[in-house]
């Protein structure tokens, strides 16, 4: 059996890896896998916890994230695409709209 | 009592008159706009005078109130309650009587003036006031009245506010009033707190309940009260605004400043005279007061120029007579001298209205005269108003003066200094009348220039009506109308030292003045055409300080105005409230500008620097969390 630790140290590396992304890429698209990226990331801190104690209810929860992740993605994309529409350019740095 | 009177209708029509001319007046004509007026000052006075010929049938006291109670608090309790007795059915024919003849008046008088509407409704609102002060059954519903003609009068005096000097001395009437309403206010307090009760009705019963009550709290109630009376009265030492308030529009000095407002001091002493019966100090007081008042005006009357300033000292003089009469007792006299008062003074300020109408705005004196064969209706009621108030038989004057100082001279041991300060007002009264009367109306014209002409019939109706009544008003008699008042007035003349002899004595030595003030005035300005350069060159220094009112408004305004002006502005002003109220503001609205400008950098705009903020602050979380956890995992450890 696979020590908790292994699972819990790959789901921090993927949580990082996301963090990092979303910091640093340019690319909309590329921030927004990022968020999923992290999301996973915890989803697999979570079952590995689930797994760990016998509780059902960490998997649940992940279903939950997993929906809810769908739809975000759904929204988000349709958002990307109207971006893209009107600005032609899909580079984070120069929709910068939002500031006082 | 079968029928109502519908008391609660003579405020209150004069107040739809305002209301209607407030609103709408703008919009409508001059002559929709006088209709209104005219209609709720006249159905007023209808009303009352329905109340005059029910009278009789009445059982007194007669009292209507509002059923839902004004104010009710604890055992004390106050309501919308008017009461009828002898003494507001007088008033209430004064004020809504003579309140009509110059509403009437101004319909001419006011005609080619800007704001005609305004002027009406003002006028509307004054008697709405000042009927609600003379019905009130108690303190507190008086002082609405009280207040309410201070603020008419404010608005009537300051009506053309576009002159500064019109604005000013509406404001200082208004503020030299409220010097005399704290006066009212505190004797309120006093009342409430040793009568529980408001109401004149149940003051009186409970004083009667208790004959051996005397001075004490009570004259200390009597002298707040008479401080009240002293504002709204025009006496010493609040009597400075009233000169100053004949900025206003003639028809109002006639109205507000001579007939009605001013006497409301006077109302309101007799109203409650059941308390100053009480406290003999502080009925000395009063006759003091109207005494020294009385005569000191009246010599500033003498060498005033503006037509409308003499009658103004003439009005604070006459107040003055009022005063005195109260002060020794005579309550059944002032109001007697308060109703052929109104008479006369309401007259001699509408004809003197008439002659500046008639010369196109001019009051100055000096630049009178020859007026009596131009304006002769103007001249001959001019010459009723001063034979009356002169005190010449058998004209109104002379009876209520008359009354007054009979009851004067019997008035203990200042009894006879009383007298003679009043003997000696009333030479000097009948002198700066007819001196008025000369400049104005005999000798040459001084304005070669002016085609003087007879006014309108508007307001030569109102002033014959006065004339009359002026002529004839004295004929009631103090006798009659003493046993009339005698129920709400009470009735201390003490007639047991006074005899029919004495009394016709001195009505011959009072009719004797008066004719000698008139032979001294009858020499200098007819005889010998002169003017007040003959005594000035004698007596500069006597003349100088006459001139200029014994300087008491420069004296004022050094004592009491300039420090308060320079304590607001610079102790208040600029240390408070600039320095405390405003520092403090500053320091704070700097610190939010400050945080602001910091916090606002944070606001680019840019997705990824939220980002890093948000995982910055996610990190800074799990950090403290590890140092709480690592810190309890330490303490455990040990």
């Amino acid at each position: 059996m696979v020590p908790i630790a292994y699972y819990l140290l790959l789901s921090a590396l993927l949580f990082v890896l996301g963090i990092v992304g979303f910091l640093i890429k340019r690319n909309l698209i590329t921030v927004f896998m990022s968020i999923e990226l992290m999301l996973n990331g915890v989803n697999l801190s979570f079952v590995a916890f689930a797994h760990m104690w016998g509780d059902v209810r960490g998997q649940i929860f992940v279903f939950f994230v997993m929906v809810v992740a769908a739809a975000e993605a759904a929204v988000g994309l349709a958002i990307i695409i109207a971006v893209f529409r009107s600005r032609k350019t899909l580079a984070v740095d120069s929709i910068d709209l939002m500031k006082l | 009592m079968t029928n109502s009177l519908h008391l609660w209708l003579i405020p209150l029509l004069p107040l739809a008159g305002f209301a209607l001319n407030g609103i709408v007046g703008r919009k409508l004509s001059k002559s929709a706009v006088s209709a209104i007026a005219l209609l709720a000052s006249f159905a007023s006075f209808a009303v009352v005078a329905n109340a005059a010929f029910a009278f009789k049938s009445l059982t007194l006291p007669y009292l209507e109130k509002c059923p839902t109670p004004w104010i009710a608090v604890g055992d004390f309790h106050a309501d919308f309650a008017f009461s009828l007795d002898s003494l507001t059915l007088t008033m209430l024919l004064v004020v809504t009587g003579v309140g009509f003849l110059i509403h009437l008046y101004s319909v001419g008088y006011m005609e080619h003036e800007e704001g005609y509407w305004r002027f009406f409704a003002y006028m509307n609102l004054f008697l709405f006031f000042m009927t609600v002060l003379v019905l009130a059954e108690n303190f507190i519903l008086m002082f609405v009245g009280w207040e309410g003609v201070g603020l008419a009068s404010y608005l009537l005096i300051g009506f053309y506010f576009r002159k500064d000097s019109a604005s000013d001395a509406g404001k200082k009437a208004f503020i030299v009033n409220r010097i005399g309403d704290f006066g009212f206010l505190i004797a309120m307090f006093l009342v409430v707190q040793h009568f529980g009760s408001l109401s004149f009705s149940v003051v009186a019963t409970q004083l009667a309940a208790q004959p051996a009550w005397q001075g004490g709290v009570l004259t200390l109630i009597a002298l707040a009260l008479v401080l009240g009376a002293a504002g709204k009265s025009a006496q010493i030492p609040l009597y400075v605004w009233l000169p100053d308030a004949m900025e206003g529009p003639t028809p109002v000095s006639a109205l507000i400043h001579a007939a009605t407002m001013v006497t409301a001091g006077i109302y309101m002493i007799v109203r409650t005279h059941t308390i100053f019966d009480r406290s003999p100090a502080a009925l000395s007081v009063v006759a003091v007061i109207g005494a020294s008042t009385a005569l000191f005006a009246a010599t500033i009357g003498l060498v005033q120029h503006d037509i409308k300033r003499v009658l103004a000292y003439s009005t604070v003089s006459q107040l003055g007579y009022m005063f005195l009469a109260c002060g020794v007792g005579a309550y059944s006299a002032a109001i007697f001298h308060l109703v052929t008062h109104a008479f006369f003074k309401a007259l001699l300020f509408l004809a003197a209205g008439s002659v500046i109408h008639a010369l196109g705005g001019e009051q100055d004196l000096r630049k009178m005269g020859g007026l009596r064969k131009k304006i002769p209706v103007t001249f001959w009621t001019m010459t009723a108003g001063v034979l009356a108030i002169a005190g010449i038989f058998p004209f109104a004057g002379f009876f209520s003066k008359d009354a007054i100082l009979y009851a004067a001279l019997q008035r203990g041991p200042i009894g006879p200094a009383l007298y003679g300060m009043g003997l000696l007002t009333a030479l000097l009264t009948s002198f700066y009348m007819f001196r008025l009367w000369y400049k104005a109306f005999f000798g040459e014209s001084r304005t070669p220039d002016a085609h003087p002409h007879e006014s309108p019939w508007t307001i030569l109706l109102p002033l014959s009506v006065l004339a009359i009544l002026s002529l004839c008003g004295g004929w009631i008699g103090i006798g009659r109308f003493g046993a009339w008042l005698g129920a709400s007035a009470g009735n201390t003349v003490g007639s047991a030292t006074g005899s029919d002899t004495l009394e016709i004595g001195l009505s011959v030595v009072a009719v004797a003045v008066a004719l000698l003030g008139w032979f001294i005035a009858d020499r200098i300005y007819r005889v010998k055409k002169k003017d007040e350069s003959g005594f000035e060159q004698r007596l500069p220094i006597g003349y100088k300080l006459l001139e200029s009112k014994y300087f008491v408004d420069e004296g004022y305004q050094a004592m009491f105005v300039t420090p308060l002006l320079v304590f607001s502005r610079y102790g208040l002003g600029l240390l408070i409230e600039k320095g405390l109220i405003g520092g403090t503001a500053k320091v704070l609205s700097g610190a939010a500008n400050f945080s602001g400008a910091i916090l606002r950098t944070l606001q680019s705009g840019n997705l990824r620097s939220y980002a890093g903020w948000l995982t910055a602050g996610a990190v800074l979380l799990l950090l403290a969390v590890l140092h709480v956890q690592l810190h309890s995992f330490l303490l455990q450890l040990h």
